[in-house]
Order: structure tokens, then sequence, then C-alpha cells
């Protein structure tokens, strides 16, 4: 079965240039190499922060743009794994080796 | 031989094949409302023909057959059904005599206690797929509208469809929390049933909650919390007849009749406690049933084994941090080290558990004993205005007009 991984995490603390951010990339790194490798994911990417984030509306025939995320929660998804494996217990033990603190919501891919 | 059979007997085969029979279909079929129209078509032709004919030797193979060829009847109706017609008739007709029937309800039971579905949920998935009862007897047992279990059952079986939850025994890595799942679903069963007065026409969960924990020691023999936890029923339900009096009236253990205590079942819970002991791996569950073994194997209440007791309950508290066992400690320690200290003790919780009806009863049973009898009903009071119980309203009232 397919399904997304959803990396969320407050990014306020996010600092490319601290040491600690950048052995989370490496181990972050690692991860999807070796999950790659498998051919378990088939694809992901990285989001940047936040306040780089814009939003459409569409709202009774009217389009708003505003600056920011969707939502006001101070956690958001910061990246996702597009993965392919047997079952749910597959991907949440996926889930569990993610190298970085933070949450994670798994969802089934409609498929066509 | 034909004739007649009894309701015990037909029931008790139906419990044991239901689980083992919806597990093999949901196996093969891999859908979870055409594999419970199928068992329920098996059941309904055996109580057609068993009466008549006598319970076959194999009463699973037989409704294994049984339900094969009722699905593929129904499959051949239903067109929504035809990819899955393939399935059944694969091993439909078997070239050996009998099917055997593998018992891969362990599978069952995980899926049903997924931590991916609510646990609501999952004790009534549970209830509903390996222990066959009915919607309305779920609704009846839990004295909720039988639409809002029907519904819950519906997302369940969506979720596990939808989400790809897995019929499977976890990997060894994932098999502790998993297991503790199971255990927690049954954990609530039981007191679900056992605190409901039993002078009511509930169904008996708590009967229930020991089936299914036998169950799953059956079926993994070598985890001695699962152990553990059927001690515990197992001890607890031992003192059932002596809980209530005639009239549906709560009695507390220190007030109880113990002769009217049923010794086998006391017996075989503590040879479980001492089994699950020999594996060496304590736990909660194995700490409960061993302070619940405490109590059954003392002739009274002044008679018991405080100071082992305290003991036990010093390592739950250790093992737990809950302020309920801390709660339930203090009671053991008011035979230990006094009343006085006791309530020191319980007074410290008062502000994690002022809510909670258990604690003011509490106070007010080492109130009574430290001879303050205003401050006792006052505490009485409180702990009434907490609870719903029945039985435990009842006796709370009488405490305060006394």
């Amino acid at each position: 079965m397919k399904y997304m991984l959803m990396f969320i995490s407050d990014d306020s603390g996010w600092d490319p240039s601290k040491p600690e951010v950048q052995a989370a990339y490496a181990r972050i790194g690692q991860w999807f190499e070796e999950h790659t490798k498998s051919g378990k994911i088939t694809g992901g990417e990285e989001l940047k922060p936040t306040n780089t984030a814009t939003t459409v509306r569409q709202r009774n025939g009217k389009v708003t743009v505003t600056d920011g995320p969707f939502s006001e929660s101070k956690e958001a998804i910061g990246g996702y794994a597009l993965v392919d494996v047997k079952d749910l217990d597959e991907a949440i033990a996926m889930a569990k080796t993610w190298p970085a603190l933070s949450t994670i919501e798994i969802r089934p891919l409609v498929e066509h | 031989m034909p004739g007649f059979i009894g309701a015990e007997a037909l029931e008790r085969v139906f419990r044991e094949e239901h689980g083992r029979l919806t597990a093999a279909l949901l196996r093969s079929l891999g859908d979870w409302d055409l594999a419970e129209e199928l068992v329920q078509d098996a059941l309904v032709a055996a109580l057609e023909h068993w009466p008549r004919e006598g319970i076959p030797d194999n009463p699973g193979a037989w409704l294994m057959t049984t339900a094969r060829r009722k699905g593929i009847d129904r499959l051949r109706r239903e067109a929504r059904y035809r990819d899955k017609l393939a399935l059944l008739q694969e091993d439909a007709m078997p070239a050996s005599i009998e099917p055997a029937l593998g018992d891969e309800r362990l599978e069952l039971i995980f899926a049903c206690c997924h931590p991916a579905l609510p646990r609501e949920s999952q004790i009534a998935l549970t209830l509903r797929s390996v222990l066959g009862l009915t919607t309305a007897e779920i609704a009846r047992a839990f004295v909720t509208p039988e639409a809002t279990i029907a519904q819950r059952l519906v997302r369940a079986k969506r979720k596990i469809a939808e989400a790809g939850i897995p019929m499977r025994v976890p990997e060894a890595d994932e098999l502790p929390d998993r297991l503790a799942e199971i255990l927690a679903v049954l954990y609530l069963l039981f007191n679900e049933g056992y605190l409901a007065s039993t002078s009511s026409e509930r169904r008996d969960l708590a009967e229930d909650a020991r089936w299914l924990a036998q169950l799953v020691v059956r079926l993994m023999p070598d985890e001695p919390e699962a152990i553990g936890l059927l001690a515990l029923f197992t001890l607890q339900l031992a003192r059932a007849a002596a809980r209530f009096t005639p009239d549906g009236r709560l009695v507390l253990l220190e007030d109880q009749d113990r002769s009217r205590w049923d010794r086998a079942l006391i017996a075989e819970g503590i040879a479980l406690v001492e089994r699950a002991g020999r594996m060496r791996r304590s736990g909660p569950y194995q700490i409960q049933a061993a302070i619940a073994a405490c109590h059954a194997e003392a002739a009274s209440w002044a008679e018991t084994d405080w100071p082992q007791i305290l003991l036990l309950y010093d390592g739950l508290v250790r093992m737990t941090g809950s302020s309920v066992v801390r709660l339930n400690r203090a009671i053991a320690l008011s035979h230990v080290a006094g009343p006085e200290r006791a309530l020191e003790e319980v007074d410290r919780m008062a502000g994690e558990l002022d809510r909670y009806h258990l604690f003011h009863s509490t106070r007010a049973w080492l109130l009574r004993q430290l001879d303050r009898p205003d401050d006792a009903r006052a505490a009485d009071r409180r702990a009434l205005a907490l609870t719903e119980n029945p039985a435990e309203r009842a006796l709370l009232l009488g405490r305060i007009d006394a």
C-alpha cells in the first residue's frame, strides 16, 4: 500500500547553522537513502520553513492571497516521504525510525 | 448421538468457533463485512442442523465448509463480491476429507486491538469479531445506543481496510507494546463488567474478558503479563458471589462472607500467579494479581498479610507511578502504620484525585477509624456527588445515614 508520511514539527527553532541541526540532516539523509535503496520510498521532499509560506483561499467565488501557512498552529508539515510498503504496520515501523524529533502523520494514498 | 443439545454446549462451541471462523475467512477474503456475513450464515445453518443431527465431531470444519458453500451462493448472487468468488472456490473442495481449521485468532485479536484504532472501537470490534457478540448485545452491555456501537464498528472496519491495518502477529520488537494494548482492552472490559451490579440483566462482560484472557494465554503461553491479567480476573471473579447482597447492594471486601468465595477459582488464580512468577519478568498485572492472591488466601480482613500487600503496592507504585495505585497503597499502609499515617499520605494526593470518588470514600474510611465521624460523612458526601454507579451510591448513602 502507498502512504504519505508527513513530518510535522515546530520549525521556529530550526536553524541549519546549528551543529545539532546539521547532524540531524545527516541522519535524515541516511534514512532516505536506506529506505530508497530497499525500494520503500518512492518520493519525498523537505519544505522551506513556514515563514516562506503563502496561502491562497477560494471562498464564495472570491480568491484571497495571504502571507503565512494555512493553519494557525505552531506545528506544520516540514517535509514528506511517499512510501510503498506492505501495510500500516510497516509504515509505522518506518515512522518510528525517523531520526528527527517530530510528529509523523501517516495517511494512505487514494489509488486510482 | 443426535438428540437433545443443551444451549450451553451450543454456546460453548459457538464461542470457540466464532473467532476462528472469522479469522480464517478474513484471512482468505480480506473483507470484514463479508466474513461477518458468512459467519452468521454458517451459525444459522448450525442452529438448524445440530439440534436434529447432533454437534459434528469437528464443528470448526463443518462451519468452515458451510460458510464457504453459503459464501459461494451469496457471491454468485451479488455482483459487488464477484472478485472474491475465486478465493472461496479455490479450496472449497479439498482433496482430503475435511480441511483442518487453523487458529488465526491471535492475528485477529492483534488486528482488533491495533493502536491505530480508538480504544472504544478496539473493545467493540474484539467483542464482535472474536467473541461473536451482536451489535445489540454490545450496546446493552455498555448501556449505549445500538446505533452508536454500529457506527463504531463500521468506522473501525473502514479504517482497517482503508489504512491497511494488517491481521498479523507483530514483530518481536513491537510485541510488548502491542500485547500491552490487548491487555489494556481486556482490563477495561473486565472492569466494565465487574463494576456493574450482577443483579442487572446486563451481559457478564467480566466473564467475557476472562474467556478472552484465557484465549490469549493459550495462544501466547510465554507472556507473564497475560497470565498475570488472567490470574487477576480469576481471583476477582472468585469473590463475585460475595460482592453483592441478594438485593444488589455492594459488599466491600472487608465485610464479605468469605465462605462464599469460590475456592476452586482461587486455587486456579494462585496457580496462575505462580506460573507467571516463575518466568521472572514482573509487571503491573502480575503484581495486582499477587495482591488479589494475598486477599484470597487470608482467613479474614484482620488476618490479611498487610506488610506483604504494602510491599507489593510499593512495587506497583514504582512501576506505574499512578496516583490511584498510591491511593490503594494507603489502605495497606493504614493496617501496617496506622490510619493517621495513611490519612497524611492520602491528603497529599488531593490535588490530583479531587475529582475521583474513591479518593473521598477512602478518606472517609480513614476518618471514621480516627473517630472523626463528621469529617467522614462530609467526605462520603463528596464521593457521592462524583459517582453514578448505583451500587456504589447505595453503599455511600448507607454510610452517610448511619
